[in-house]
Formats: structure tokens, sequence, C-alpha cells
């Protein structure tokens, strides 16, 4: 009979880097503590990233606390995170490599203080992660200060007379949290204690990323989890008060497992051409008319810096909007500037149009040469600023009064009733766009009635706009003489 | 290379080649740039006057294939930004004052980690939660820099709906280049302001970045990370990182000038106010008055020597801005205090007019003697 | 030779161990034992006495060091 023969069975996962070559020190241990959970927990995940061939497309995201360095061991891509942001930081990575297989590593300081809304959010949005939680209520890197998982009465250098959760709070039970949510397809917590619970353990984790093999989306393993150090045990110690003491307030349950059922479909979006660029963008412009400027403009009427003024239903925007539209059209500089901040209350809205031959300056018009006056409170307000013998556009259906200056140059039109009898007294600021147009000279019909394809949207409405553009005009032309 | 007149795309160039301009919201021009910059995710979340930056990006980032997520917070963005450019994806943000005071900590770690992404960030009233309206007071926290540690970031402060998709453009190619984030920064009127903009072809693919986690066999051995634990190691990090800055401020910083050549007063504006302060100075010019304006367009870096050049000539500067003097201190330093400097600055979201910056300027003439 | 044949051999790197004994607390056979000299860490590593051994693996998973713990099983014969 010949000498028997052994073959490895359970030998350092591929997934570990042969050396720890990132770590200073000694390359061949851990920098973790004897009798550490984060080892044992490492161990297994890196043994079923192996079993899954799928370290290429791993990327793993390492915490802050003591598995920080996490990207010392795993032979995949590592990310290292700020405090707590390991899901969203997962999140920026999914989303932008979809097909890469993401791990967020947290312990329960990271997770379940500082980033527990990082993580309810990515949980909520059912983010494809696996995430893996380690509970060792106790927050190690720093020297053992109290965790929101830290047990009641349980001491620790912030808890001195053990946490009192009159005061602190009870420890927060994360699994719990999570299996409220609805996207989350696994989540289960497991103890690194005992054959039994170590055994079922690794069968949590490799479920949670055949999970993400499988593109079913977030799932969440909670590992209760030894911390000697911060505990003050030896590690035997400290294993059997897992079970003991930890496993009584974190039950060792599988909370949600929606793995056998049909994953949602998992798409990943093709990259459009670049010449389709601009139409996806609708900034297309292929086909644009445009139009040569209107000529010739009256010295007084060219280069206008023009505020609109009114209610804020009265389409005072638009009008402003329509403006600076013609204008463009016809190759001329234009800026629009909405009323906005503190300029925007009582209902009341004006706009600051500038349309120029020469580049424009400031977009803001303190000193206007034309005013369109849709109310009574813009012609209070704004007559005052017009220049000397500035152009003021009075909405007569709406304002009673009269202007108050003499060296104005004075269009007085009732674009209102004009509109409420074409059928819609919403028109009146197209009707006013017209007047405009025509007395001035600074905008052709033809530009006028073209840029209407652009300002308005419901194409139902372009007639009867149209309509009060060619009214305007009738009128703008009449009282132009 | 050195301080660079900025030079806007010429009408005739190829990139514009059977376009004509758009009436188009600077907000949204910073997103269809972004776009064609060859950006494809956005993650953020809502604040006025940025808040059609995310709405415009929930349009057309899916329309392209990208990704569009509403963050949880301005701390979730920053992250996911961080996720997204550690896996080597063109990737942006946007907020403004309260939100980018959350992201300081990942702006950071992405410094640290040196990882390129652009923050767009559209200026409001502060402190605190102040008001929506415009101004320019995060100049500090931002081209000074909010978070923590040794380094620096390069700004773009565009001033009109062309620029704020052109320059978008460009920090994303800054960005990429030098591995930093990199931020747009402006005020809500700019934001808010709808100009013709022609929207360019879009960039040439860039290729795959060979450092960022592609999660792929290429690029498994790759980290990302910040940390450096030896003092020796972290120094030699943040020396890598400042002859960076060092570069940058070499061959990055770009600015215009209105009316230097020979100016005895010399005005200092970036932004909306910096188009205010254009308009005062040309009526000032008729007015027989030697001033003239410099404008920014990088905050960081910033065109100091072209400032301290201009300090040989003028006898004296004048500072505009929409806060307590935030850039004012960073002119003052570009001239070594050698003249007098002047501020007029606007807080709480009052822009001033032409009139008012005109005002300032017949004021330092006058007391300046200058007239 | 008549040797019982054991199902299963544990090589333990002495260097790498941490002295936990967390392998012994599992250990179902009682095959694992804390050895007398520290090793380069300045742990006192634990070894495999020499038999007895199952191969059931329980060690090599209660062990937080990626490397300290091989598990061999016996292959079954042709
Ligand atoms: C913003 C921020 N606050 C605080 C810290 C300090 N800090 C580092 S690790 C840590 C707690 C880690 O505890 P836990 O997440 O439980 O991980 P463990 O070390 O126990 O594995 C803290 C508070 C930090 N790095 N960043
Ligand atoms: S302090 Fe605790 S959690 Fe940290 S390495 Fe040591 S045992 Fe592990
Ligand atoms: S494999 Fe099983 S029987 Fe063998 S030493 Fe390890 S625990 Fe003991
Ligand atoms: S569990 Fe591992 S590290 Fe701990 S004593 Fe056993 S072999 Fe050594």
């Amino acid at each position: 009979m010949s000498a028997p023969v052994y073959e490895p069975y359970l030998r350092k996962p591929k997934t570990f880097y042969e050396q720890y070559e990132r770590k200073s020190g000694d390359p061949t241990v851990t920098h973790y503590c004897p009798g550490c959970g984060h080892g044992e927990l490492h161990k297994m995940i890196a043994e079923a990233i192996e079993d899954l061939e799928i370290a290429d497309r791993t990327v793993f995201i390492s915490p802050v606390g003591c598995s920080v360095f996490a990207y010392y061991y795993f032979d995949t891509g590592n990310v290292q995170a700020a405090h707590g942001r390991a899901p969203a930081v997962g999140t920026g990575v999914q989303r932008a490599r979809p097909h890469s297989i993401v791990i967020s590593y947290q312990g329960d300081g990271d997770l379940a203080a500082i980033g527990l809304n990082e993580i309810l959010q990515a949980a909520n949005r059912g983010e494809h992660m696996a995430v893996f939680f380690v509970n060792n209520a106790i927050y190690g890197m720093t020297g053992g200060q109290m965790a929101p998982t830290t047990l009641p009465g349980m001491h620790t250098t912030t808890s001195p007379g053990g946490r009192d959760p009159r005061k602190a709070g009870n420890p927060l039970r994360l699994c719990e949290l999570i299996s409220q949510l609805d996207a989350p397809v696994y989540v289960a917590r497991g103890a690194l204690s005992g054959p039994k619970h170590i055994l079922r353990t690794r069968k949590l984790v490799r479920k949670a990323l055949q999970a993400q093999v499988e593109r079913r989306g977030f799932t969440f393993v909670e590992v209760l989890s030894a911390c000697p150090t911060g505990w003050g045990m030896n590690p035997p110690d400290a294993h059997k008060w897992i079970l003991e003491k930890m496993a009584e307030f974190f039950p060792l349950e599988v909370f949600v497992d929606k793995t056998d059922s049909e994953p949602e479909p998992f798409e990943i979006p093709e990259e459009p051409p670049a010449e389709k660029l601009h139409e996806l963008l609708r900034i297309s412009t292929a086909g644009q008319v445009t139009f040569s400027p209107s000529q010739p403009v009256e010295p007084k009427y060219a280069n206008p810096r023009i505020k609109v003024a009114g209610f804020g239903g009265q389409g005072v925007l638009l009008l402003g909007l329509g403006l600076a539209q013609c204008g463009m059209m016809e190759g001329r500089k234009v800026s629009w500037l909405p009323s906005y901040g503190p300029e925007m209350r009582g209902g009341t809205a004006h706009c600051h149009v500038n349309v120029s031959d020469h580049e424009i300056g400031s977009p803001l018009i303190s000193r206007p040469t034309v005013v369109v006056a849709m109310n009574q409170p813009s012609l209070e307000k704004f007559e005052p600023q017009l220049v000397e013998g500035g152009l003021l556009i009075v909405n007569t259906s709406m304002v009673p009064k009269e202007p108050s200056r003499s060296d104005l140059d004075v269009l007085k039109i009732p674009a209102s009733d004009m509109a409420k009898e074409l059928g819609n007294p919403r028109a009146a600021n197209m009707i006013i766009l017209g007047a405009y147009a025509a007395y001035t000279g600074m905008i052709g019909k033809e530009t006028a009635l073209a840029s209407l394809n652009t300002l308005i949207k419901r194409k139902h409405l372009v007639d009867l706009n149209r309509k009060a553009i060619e009214l305007g005009w009738e009128f703008g032309t009449k009282a132009r003489g | 290379m050195a301080e660079q007149i900025y030079q806007p795309i010429p009408p005739d160039d190829p990139r514009y080649e059977g376009k004509t301009p758009l009436l188009v919201k600077g907000n949204e021009a910073i997103v269809k740039g972004a776009i064609l910059a060859g950006c494809r995710c956005f993650f953020g979340y809502p604040i006025t006057p940025a808040s059609e930056i995310a709405e415009t990006a929930a349009r057309d980032f899916p329309a392209v294939g990208g990704t569009f997520l509403q963050a949880e917070s301005e701390t979730a963005s920053i992250n996911m930004l961080y996720g997204a450019a550690a896996a080597g994806v063109r990737a942006m943000t946007a907020s403004s004052g309260p939100g980018i005071s959350l992201m300081q900590e990942g702006l950071s770690y992405l410094a640290g980690a040196e990882l390129p992404c652009v923050i767009a960030d559209i200026m409001r009233g502060g402190p605190g939660l102040g008001n929506i309206a415009p101004e320019q007071g995060d100049y500090n926290q931002v081209v000074k820099i909010g978070g923590h540690g040794n380094y620096r970031n390069p700004v773009y402060a565009p001033s009109s709906g062309q620029e704020m998709c052109d320059l978008t453009m460009r920090a994303f190619e800054t960005a990429f280049e030098y591995r930093t984030p990199v931020f747009v920064i402006a005020d809500g009127f700019t934001g808010q302001m709808m100009e013709p903009v022609v929207f360019p072809d879009p960039l040439p693919k860039p290729p795959e970045p060979d450092w960022a986690c592609r999660a792929d066999a290429e690029t498994r051995e790759n980290l990302i990370s910040s940390i450096f634990l030896e003092p020796d190691d972290l120094e030699e990090h943040n020396r890598k990182l400042q002859e960076k800055y060092r570069r940058i401020e070499e061959n990055e910083a770009l600015y215009q000038v209105f009316h230097v050549d020979d100016a005895k007063i010399v005005a200092v504006a970036f932004g909306i106010v910096s188009r205010v302060v254009r308009s005062a100075v040309e009526l000032a010019r008729e007015k027989g008055i030697p001033v003239g304006l410099v404008r920014p367009v990088t905050l960081w870096p910033f065109p100091k020597k072209t400032l301290e050049a201009l300090a040989k000539q003028a006898e004296r500067f004048v500072v505009f801005e929409l806060s307590n003097g935030q850039m004012l201190e960073d002119v003052r330093l570009a001239i070594h205090d050698s003249r007098p400097v002047d501020f007029h600055g606007r807080m709480g979201g009052n822009v001033p007019s032409t009139e008012e910056c005109l005002d300032v300027i017949e004021r330092v003439a006058r007391e300046g003697g200058v007239l | 030779m008549a040797e019982r044949q054991d199902r299963g051999r544990v090589e333990i790197n002495l260097d790498e161990c941490k002295g936990c004994q967390l392998c012994i607390t599992v250990c179902p056979v009682n095959c694992l034992e804390v050895t007398t000299k520290l090793n380069k860490q300045g742990y006192l590593p634990v070894d495999y006495k020499g038999s007895g051994c199952t191969g059931c693996g329980l060690c090599y998973y209660a062990c937080p060091e990626p490397g300290a713990i091989t598990v061999f099983r016996l292959k079954k014969s042709a």
C-alpha cells in the first residue's frame, strides 16, 4: 500500500495578493489584531470572489475603520472611501461601470452612524452592490469608543459607565431597518463564532455575491464579529461573547431573501454615435431659419434695453423671451434675464432684455430705453427708470393711470382687451410683441411670426398667437403713422 | 506657457459648422456643454439657483445613454462623483453655497485621490440659508479651498451663456489632463439668464484612463485612495500635488482685459460683475477717465502676473464683487499691495448697476487724482 | 506500515499565525495545539498535533489570517 496522498482542500484564496506590497512591515500577515473578525470575513469574501470568478470586474470599496486597508489584501479593483460614504461611492462606480461587481465593506461606526443615510438610500434605490457590514459593537480603529451597535450597559471609552439607553439610545438593528425597504433582495445576519455560525455566515456571504453575479440588486449581510482588542477579551472569550450576548440583541436570521424570484431586467445602455448628440440634446439647429436684421431702425429705437413687467400670469417672461428670440434670429446680440431672487415676490414678474448690434455688457438694465408696463404697479415702478425720451408701452386695459412723465414716447395699446376679443386674454403679450415690432421697426414681421415655433411649446396655441402678432403689427403700424 | 487671454471659439471654427445660436439658460448650457465634453454621469441634489442643471441633466443624460441620479444629499452627490471618477468616467455635479459647503469633505478626498471631475457652483446669497439671489460669496470656499489638506482646484468663472458651455467643456479637459476636480462657478444671474449659445461638435471620445478602476482585468491592480500612512510617503504625495498645482498655475490661468493699455485705474471683476463693470468702463472712457478692466476667467489659477505687470503702470486698482471682498485679497496679493486697492462690494443678492459702478470709478479717479 | 490513514491534514504557517487560538476552539477533534516557541511576530503559534485531522475545514474558516492554515484532504485512491 502506497503512502497516503493529501491534496490541498482549503488554502489562501487567490483573491488575496500573494504578498501585501502596499502594507508596511511584514507583507505576509494582515494588520488586524489576533482574533479579529475582519480577517475571517475577508477570507470568506475572497473565497467567494475566487469561486465566482469575478475578481477582474470586482471593485472593492474600503471604508474608514480598521478595514480601511482592505485594499492591502484584495486583488480586485480597489477604491478607498471617506468615512461612511462607501455606499455612495459604490453607487458612483456601479452607475459609471454597470458591468462591475461592487462590494461595500463597512464597520458599524462607518455604516450605522456617520453613513446611515448613505446606506439606507443606497438600499432603498436597490443599488447593485453587496454590502458587508461588520458589527463589532465598537469603534475599533479609533480605540474602542461607543458605536451605534454597542450593547446596553457595555463599557467603552466613551461610555465608561456602560451604555445608558436613556441617554445614548438603544443599539441600532440595521438588518431589521433595511429589511423594511422594498428594494433589497437579500438581507441577513450571521455571526463569526462557533462552527455552526461560521459555516452559515460563509453561505450568507456567497449568496450575497452570487446575487450580484445574477444582477439581482442590493444585498446586505451583517456579521457579528469579534473585536478582542476593543472588548478587552481574549479571542476565544470574544467569540463566546458574540453568541452569548450579541446574538441575543441581534437575532441571527435571514430577513429578506428574494434571490429565487425572477430578477428585474438589468440593461446596460448603449452609447449613441457622436453625430446624434445634438439631436438627442435637442440643440440641433439644422434647418433653423435666420433672418437678416430688420432695417433701417431709427437711432432712438436701435440697441434697445427693454424691461417688461406685469403680473405673473400675463406672459411677461415669454414676451421678453420673444423679443430676445427675434433679435437673435436676426443675427443681433441678445440677453434675457428674468426677475429672480428678492425681486420675485408678490406675483409680479419682470425681465431685462437687451438687443444690440454690439457685444452686450451688463445684462442687467437699470436705465431702460423701453419699458413695457402690463399692469399699474409696473408703470409706477419702471416709468421713472426710463431714459429721457424713452419708449413706454402701456397695456391700457390694465393700466387706468396716465404716465406721469411728458418727455416719453408713449405707445398705448389695450392689449388685454384685444386679446380677449381674439378669444384668449393671455395672448396680450404677443399683441404687444407685434405692436413693438411694427412701431419701432426693430423686428421684421416674418421674424416675429417664425419665432412662435420656438416660443410656443403647445402647438395648438401657435395659431392664436400668430393672430395676436398680426393684430399687434397692424396696431403698431397705424400708431407709427 | 504663461497666463493667457481667454479666446472664445471663433464663429468660423469648423466645430460650429452648420450650427446657429439657440437661446438657452446658462444652467442648461452647462449640462449640454458637459455632455458634449463626454460627461456621462450626473449626481446632484436640488438647490436654487442651480436646480435647472439637475432638471436638464435628468432629461439629457439618460437621452445619451448616461446616468442621472438624484442623490440624497450633497454629501452623497460628491461621493457618487468620487466613485464614478474613480471608475474613470467623466462625471459632474452641481449645487449652490449650502450644498458646496456639504461637499467639502468629498472635495478634499477627490483632490487627495487625484480624481478628475467637474463641480458647478451657481452661487447664492449667504451666509447660512441667506437667500437665492446672486452672490459671489463662495469665492473663499471654492477658490481658496474649503476642505482639509494641501490642495487646490482649478476654477472657471464664466460670464455668459456661451461661456457656461465652453468653459464647462474646458473644465473637463483640464480635469482629465491634470487628474483634479475642477469647478465652474457662476452667480445666480449667469445661471438663470438666457443668451444665444452655439453648441460646438462634441469633443472626440477620450481614451479610457489607465489609472482608474474600470472593473476589468487591465485595471484590476489599480487603487484609488488618499491614504499615505507614513509621513514621508504623505509628504512625497503632497509634493507631487504641489508640483502639479505649480504646472496648472503656469499653464492654465485665463483672463480678459479691456482698455488696459493706457489705464491709470484698473478695475477687477469676474463673472456677471465683469460685464456690468465693462459697461461702466466704456462710459467712463467716454468721459475721458483712463480706466481699464481685468476679468479673471480662471479664479485659480489667478492671473496674478497680469495684475502684477499692470501695477507698474496703473495708479489705483478697484475691485468689484458680489461679496465682502473675497477676491479682493487675491488682487492685493497679486500686486503685493504696491498700489491702493479700492473695493466696491454688494451682498445679499444686490447687483450693482452700470451707473453705480461708473460712480465708483469716477470717485476713485477723483480721489486718486487721476482725473 | 499499518498506520491508520487520517482523512485530513493541516499545515500551519507558523510565522503567519497570530496565536489567537480560534482554530483550537472550533476543531471538533482537538488536533491542534499551542506551540512553545515565539514566532517572528512575537506570538506563540498554534500547530497541528500531527494526527487526527478529519479535513473538516472549520479551523480554516475560524482563522482570521489569510494564509496561516492550509487544509489538505486525503486523495481518494484512484
Ligand atoms: C469624518 C470623520 N470622522 C471621524 C473619523 C475618525 N474615525 C475613523 S474610524 C472611526 C470609527 C470606525 O469604527 P467602525 O466603523 O465601527 O469600524 P471598526 O474600526 O470597528 O472596524 C472613526 C470615528 C474619520 N476618519 N472621519
Ligand atoms: S481593533 Fe478590533 S476591529 Fe480593529 S483590528 Fe483590532 S480587533 Fe479588529
Ligand atoms: S480541518 Fe477540522 S479537524 Fe482538521 S484541524 Fe482543522 S478543524 Fe481540526
Ligand atoms: S486561528 Fe489562525 S491565527 Fe489564530 S491561532 Fe489558529 S492558525 Fe493561528
